[in-house]
């Protein structure tokens, strides 16, 4: 097993170097550079020139590619113009708010595809899984960024409009003054900040995951030792959660770090959308105002989460499957 | 591919004459049983070419007079000529006595009847052939144009009614007819992205898994690369470090949506180059890039297809985003992402802004899925029911 930890470990490696070539020569050959923002009638060439040079601008391409991978490896991500604040500083918050969201958001698509997943398997082609099937598709093909604006419209502003007993807050992590609340006060204010952006995210992935887990689901409850368990006079629940449920798990585990890409994506909307201080808002604020250190340093945290969230997959599908550790 | 009866073009109907192959795939192959399915259809196909010429009639007729006729114009008009032939064709060939089925049936002929019989998926289809038969027609169906302002003050914010079927947006445009027109920037880049990502998946797909080796090893190891990034980060990134345009979203996401399809073409070349066609192809002296192209990739298409419409309903939600972001096709011209995006600021007191472009995109992704879905279902034999 450590074996296999250190072999998946080191094979990240040249893959986050890729990463951060990938990224340097993106955002090198775009035009334009980072002193872009400050061109103005009142701004002397010659300054911009200094500018270029303090930055190191005026060097040749391979010396600075050599020069931001050192500063990089070393954990100094630069500063950030748009925020004048050095990165390295700015980061570790919002990533732990993107977090917070992706992760709530992870819980509810397993949990919910995989319920829905086994009562659909459990009763085949009953009127429940075939609605359940087209729900999900519904659900599956919508666009996150639509489907957060409907809840938005249904769940906070029309339901204060029409006096429901819950609306629930359309933007922000906790409502003002939330420092001041004692410490459950607190939490309870985020769970309720949470609930919107955490279903608007993560329902078209339950819906795909509730997909994935029919399939694998069925596939096994066809098998002979499932029908031998209920030969032996086990109970219909024990059979489904402690005999299939076990095998039918394993290629949805694969599943965690396919959608964890998907789900960044989706907080780059989400997060713009419910106003989420986290990367995905960071990013897109980053971008708009040029603010090239800053947009290359997130966009190589995105990435290097994807991959942490791939090895953390791969290390739980070896850990459930010996056949795996052994190839 | 030219030369020999290649079955996977007979798969692929011509898009104009898309009506037609609905017509013939919903007609069943042993005629019988399915009369009534064909005469609804035609009689369907017919309503639809008749309403069309209805409804442009009058644009028709003020065609001659004016001096400059836009182009797309011509093409709606030629499309809808098209149509009636087609459904002319489709009439007669549904009159005349139908041949028996043959034989000896191909892979594609099976995969087609056992398409046949999955109504949700034939469902989808119809939607996706309605759809792109809309975009060609939407000048001459749109009631407005998508760019005309109304009336600042009596035509803005209007609720949906007979006058304004979706209503009317915070520049008294007409939100249907921006839907219309939406639909066909949203198509299109939808189709022709996914043409881009899905030739450079195979292409990649095809070379490691054939050479194997390090060739294998460095394109593998890039596509692992492109997919760490999350696609819509990816996107974002490149088109905001360029000029956003019409062409950069199409070209960009085409290149960040090759990598599923690649993994796939790898997976299937790899254990196609060890049977014996390829042993017997090399045998006969031919080359690397003749065996690849004419004898391992042909028969990797059915996965390919399959991914590929699945993929569409995907781009088309991701350009969506993009659009929404205000980074995919800029505001004069409408697409689905940047109209939901406009109504946001109006969420509440007009509702029918956002939710008419959004309920569009969903309709049009799940008529893709369902197609995709039973197009696996269809071509995969393992999965035929």
């Amino acid at each position: 097993m450590l074996a296999f930890l250190l072999r998946r470990l080191l094979g990240a490696v040249p893959l986050l170097l890729g990463i951060l070539t990938l990224i340097f020569f993106i955002v090198h050959l775009a035009p334009g550079d980072p002193t872009a923002r400050f061109y103005s009638p009142n701004v002397a060439p010659e300054v911009i020139e200094q500018m270029r040079r303090n930055l190191g601008l005026d060097q040749p391409l391979h010396v600075q590619y050599v020069k931001w991978l050192k500063s990089f490896l070393t954990g100094d991500f630069g500063y950030s113009f748009g925020q004048m604040r050095p990165i390295g500083e700015l980061l570790p918050g919002v990533l732990w708010n993107t977090l917070q969201l992706t992760l709530v958001s992870l819980v509810l698509i397993f949990v919910l595809g995989m319920l829905i997943g086994i009562v659909q398997a459990v009763r085949q082609y009953s009127l429940a899984d075939n609605l359940l099937t087209f729900v999900a598709l519904f659900f599956y093909s919508m666009p996150t960024f639509w489907l957060a604006l409907m809840f938005i419209l249904f769940f906070s502003l029309k339901a204060q409009q029409w006096g429901w007993p819950i609306s629930f807050p359309a933007s922000g992590m906790s409502r003002v003054g939330a420092e001041f609340l004692p410490l459950h006060a607190q939490l309870w204010d985020r769970v309720v900040h949470l609930v919107l952006p955490a279903a608007a995210l993560g329902i078209g992935s339950a819906a795909g995951v509730a997909r994935y887990m029919r399939g694998s689901m069925l596939e096994v409850i066809h098998q002979d030792y499932i029908r031998t368990a209920r030969a032996k006079g086990l109970g219909e629940a024990r059979v489904i959660f402690r005999h299939a449920l076990k095998n039918a798990l394993l290629p949805v585990i694969t599943l965690l770090g396919l959608y964890l890409p998907f789900l960044l994506s989706g907080a780059v909307l989400v997060e713009t959308i419910f106003a989420w201080p986290g990367m995905g808002r960071l990013i897109v604020d980053a971008i708009f105002q040029r603010d090239y250190p800053l947009v290359m340093a997130t966009s190589f945290v995105i990435a290097a989460v994807v991959v942490l969230g791939n090895l953390v997959a791969d290390v739980l599908y070896a850990l459930v499957d010996p056949r795996i550790r052994a190839e | 591919m030219r030369g020999r009866a290649n079955p996977d073009v007979a798969a692929a109907p011509p898009e104009p004459l898309a009506a037609d192959a609905a017509e013939r795939a919903a007609a069943g192959v042993r005629g019988e049983g399915r009369r009534w399915t064909r005469l609804t259809l035609l009689a369907l196909g017919w309503g639809l070419v008749l309403s069309g010429a209805l409804l442009s009639a009058e644009r028709l007729r003020a065609l001659p007079g004016r001096a400059r006729v836009p182009l797309d114009v011509w093409v709606a008009v030629a499309a809808l000529a098209l149509l009636a032939g087609a459904m002319g064709w489709a009439t007669r060939r549904a009159l005349r006595p139908r041949r028996a089925a043959r034989v000896g049936d191909s892979q594609w002929v099976i995969a087609g009847r056992h398409f046949r019989r999955n109504r949700l998926a034939m469902a989808g289809l119809a939607v996706m052939l309605l759809l792109y038969l809309v975009t060609l027609l939407t000048p001459l169906l749109a009631p407005y144009d998508p760019a005309a302002q109304g009336d600042i003050v009596r035509s803005r914010y209007l609720p949906p009614s007979l006058e304004h079927l979706m209503g009317t947006d915070k520049f008294g445009r007409d939100v249907f007819s921006r839907v219309l027109y939406g639909a066909r920037i949203s198509l299109s880049i939808g189709f022709v992205a996914v043409g881009i990502s899905v030739t450079l998946g195979t292409l990649f797909g095809a070379l490691a898994g054939y050479f194997g080796g390090w060739v294998d090893a460095l394109l593998m190891r890039f596509t692992d690369l492109m997919l760490a990034f999350p696609r819509l980060v990816l996107l974002i990134v490149v088109i905001a470090l360029f000029e956003p345009s019409l062409w950069l979203v199409v070209l960009v996401l085409g290149l960040t949506g090759w990598m599923g399809t690649a993994r796939l073409v790898r997976g299937e070349v790899l254990s196609l180059r060890e049977r014996e066609f390829v042993l017997a192809a090399r045998a006969l002296g031919m080359g690397d890039a003749r065996i690849l192209f004419r004898h391992v990739v042909p028969n990797t298409l059915a996965p390919v297809i399959v991914s590929a419409t699945l993929g569409i309903g995907q781009t088309i939600l991701t350009e969506a985003s993009l659009s929404f972001l205000g980074l995919g096709v800029q505001p004069p011209t409408p697409s689905w992402g940047n109209m939901v995006a406009d109504g946001r600021d109006q969420l509440i007191a007009s509702w029918w802004i956002t939710t008419f472009p959004g309920l569009a995109i969903v309709f049009t992704v799940i008529a893709f899925n369902l197609l995709g879905d039973g197009l696996r279902d269809a071509l995969d034999p393992r999965l035929r029911t």
